[in-house]
């Protein structure tokens, strides 16, 4: 258990002495403010009466917060996935195989640290969308709920959303150790298949039912609001907790598969 | 740092597909001195080494310190302190980062990181990014982290390699100096002459297959079966010589007969009534003899 602690210490260590991790934060707080604050300031200059989807006074806020997840979330994932085939890459596995021979122990040790700094990841996107919607909705006159329980769970269910979402980043790594194709799995899967996977899977009952346990379906109905459900709201959702299972599930089933086909093997 | 630990490779064996890089290798090594661990590029040292450490599993057979296996051992970099050919760093970290990161995952004081950087002579480099690392500074820095837990086995591959010669004596000294502290050292190198000034004994392989093992001057031991002979009647030699049924070359510095003995060819001169300047067996060097130990890929 001893050891177990120091290897979670370590795996810290690897993520805050490089540059990565603060560069993608700035990234990423950065896009997050950008589009909470500029969507904010444009749904409420337009005002009533356009031929957009009409977003109910007490749904903003909510959905204007969520975007610290739902765009946010590539950047733990990209996260995790960037720390793990980095160790591959830089044949570092080799002094850290070295320093603890038991590498099962550092994979877990690896997806628990990186939970915690994706949960870090999860409270900067937060403050980038709270602080800039909200900013802008004073700056309209508009309500942004601060004061309500539900904005403020909402907010902590997404903080556990990107944490969970950096776990995943860990077990594709493990699961693919070429960062090259990590990278373009994350981009190409976030941005381009799951969301048509999604669109498509709306379309028909039975397939809908399949659809709400894709990764981004799961994460949106952990966090509870996202402009997807905005887009097509008839889509079926899991559970908030049903959806931080799924995501965890994908996290755990890549670092395993990853575990008997990268992680045990030779290092040469 | 506790007692020296003695390295054993039991019927050791690692075959990749259908090519067997190391074959059923056995031979142990012990405290106190510095193995030279040599062969030719490719005859399976890094391999063995690897699975010395645990980094590679063995298709059977067993390499073990003192009887225990790396993965077993209670506290690995307290006892074995590796420094692989690979430079395993994180080009973006600091050589202090890299170090404590390790020092952290093995439970060893943070001080330690500052006193093996000062004992490579890397202090003043130590919050320096290891990009901007020559080869040399990434040999050291290997070093280090072998050091970090102040272990009582040392297990080196091609340490030399990318030293200046300035970085070789270092390294030598140094490596000398450990092994009169009682520790295990064992280096490999696929250059005899590179370490043939530091190590006690030799382990040679080639093909996966060990080919000698022993003390330095067993490799001296072994026969050459040239003379060196000149005259200034050069031409009155060849003569002699030809006619006596001898291969020979000549240089500028002597002639050189193969197969033949010193005592042989004196005769031959006599007999001819050529007067002779010089006369000597040729003195085989540890590298000839190392070259025809390993065959023709020592040439590599």
């Amino acid at each position: 258990m001893k050891s177990f602690g120091r290897a979670v210490h370590a795996e810290f260590t690897k993520v805050t002495t490089t540059r990565l991790w603060w560069i993608l934060a700035i990234i990423m707080v950065a896009y997050v403010a950008l589009v909470a604050g500029g969507l904010t300031a444009i749904l409420g200059s337009v005002g009533a009466g356009t031929r957009g989807p009409v977003i109910p006074d007490d749904q903003r806020a909510p959905l204007i917060y969520s975007f610290g997840s739902s765009i946010g979330y590539v950047f733990p994932v990209l996260l995790g996935a960037l720390v793990t085939t980095g160790e591959f890459r830089h044949e570092t596995l080799t002094p850290t195989f070295l320093a603890t021979p038991k590498r099962g122990r550092i994979l877990v040790a690896k997806l628990v640290a990186l939970t915690v700094f994706g949960a870090a990841f999860g409270v900067f996107a937060m403050i980038a969308s709270v602080g800039a919607g909200s900013g802008v909705m004073a700056a309209f006159a508009q309500d942004a709920q601060l004061g309500s329980p539900d904005i403020w769970a909402l907010i902590g269910r997404a903080v556990l959303a990107m944490a969970l979402w950096c776990a995943v980043g860990v077990g594709l790594g493990v699961l693919v150790p070429s960062q090259v194709a990590a990278i373009v799995i994350v981009l190409a899967f976030t941005q381009f298949v799951e969301p048509i996977l999604r669109f498509v899977s709306g379309l028909a009952d039975w397939s809908a039912q399949v659809g709400r346990f894709l990764p981004g379906s799961a994460s949106d109905a952990l966090v509870g609001s996202s402009f997807y459900s905005l887009s097509a709201p008839s889509l079926v959702a899991l559970d908030w907790w049903q959806g931080a299972l799924v995501l965890a599930a994908y996290a755990v089933v890549a670092a395993v598969l990853g575990y008997f086909t990268s992680w045990r093997r030779d290092v040469t | 740092m506790p007692a020296g630990v003695i390295i054993e490779f039991t019927n050791l064996t690692k075959r990749f597909g259908s090519v067997e890089a190391v074959s059923d290798l056995s031979f142990t090594v012990e405290p106190g001195q510095i193995t030279g661990f040599l062969g030719p590029n490719g005859a399976g040292k890094t391999t063995t080494l690897r699975m010395l450490l645990g980094l590679v599993s063995p298709t059977s057979g067993t390499a073990t310190f003192g009887g225990v296996a790396y993965r077993d051992l209670p506290s690995p970099l307290g006892t074995v302190g590796a420094a692989l050919e690979a430079a395993s760093f994180h080009p973006g970290r600091s050589a202090a980062d890299h170090l404590r990161i390790y020092a952290q995952a093995a439970g060893l004081p943070r001080a330690r990181v500052g006193i093996v950087l000062e004992q490579v002579g890397l202090e003043g480099y130590a919050s320096r990014r290891v990009a901007g690392y020559s080869l040399g500074m990434r040999q050291r820095l290997g070093l280090a982290y072998a050091l970090l837990g102040d272990p009582s086995v040392l297990v080196l591959d091609e340490p030399i390699n990318g030293l200046d010669p300035e970085g070789i004596r270092w390294i030598r000294l140094f490596l000398r100096q450990l092994a009169a502290e009682g520790r295990t050292v064992l280096v490999s190198s696929h250059l005899l002459s590179e370490v043939q000034q530091s190590v006690d004994d030799v382990v040679i392989i080639a093909h996966g297959t060990l080919i000698h093992r022993g003390t330095l001057a067993s490799l001296d031991m072994v026969d050459s079966k040239q003379v060196i002979v000149d005259s200034p009647n050069r031409d009155g030699l060849h003569w002699a010589l030809q006619a006596a049924g001898y291969a020979f070359r000549s240089l500028r510095g002597g002639v050189i007969v193969d197969k033949a003995d010193a005592t042989e060819i004196g005769r031959v001169a006599f007999a001819a009534g050529i007067q002779i300047s010089s006369l000597s067996q040729k003195r085989a060097g540890l590298e000839d003899s190392f070259l025809a130990l390993v065959g023709e890929e020592g040439a590599l």
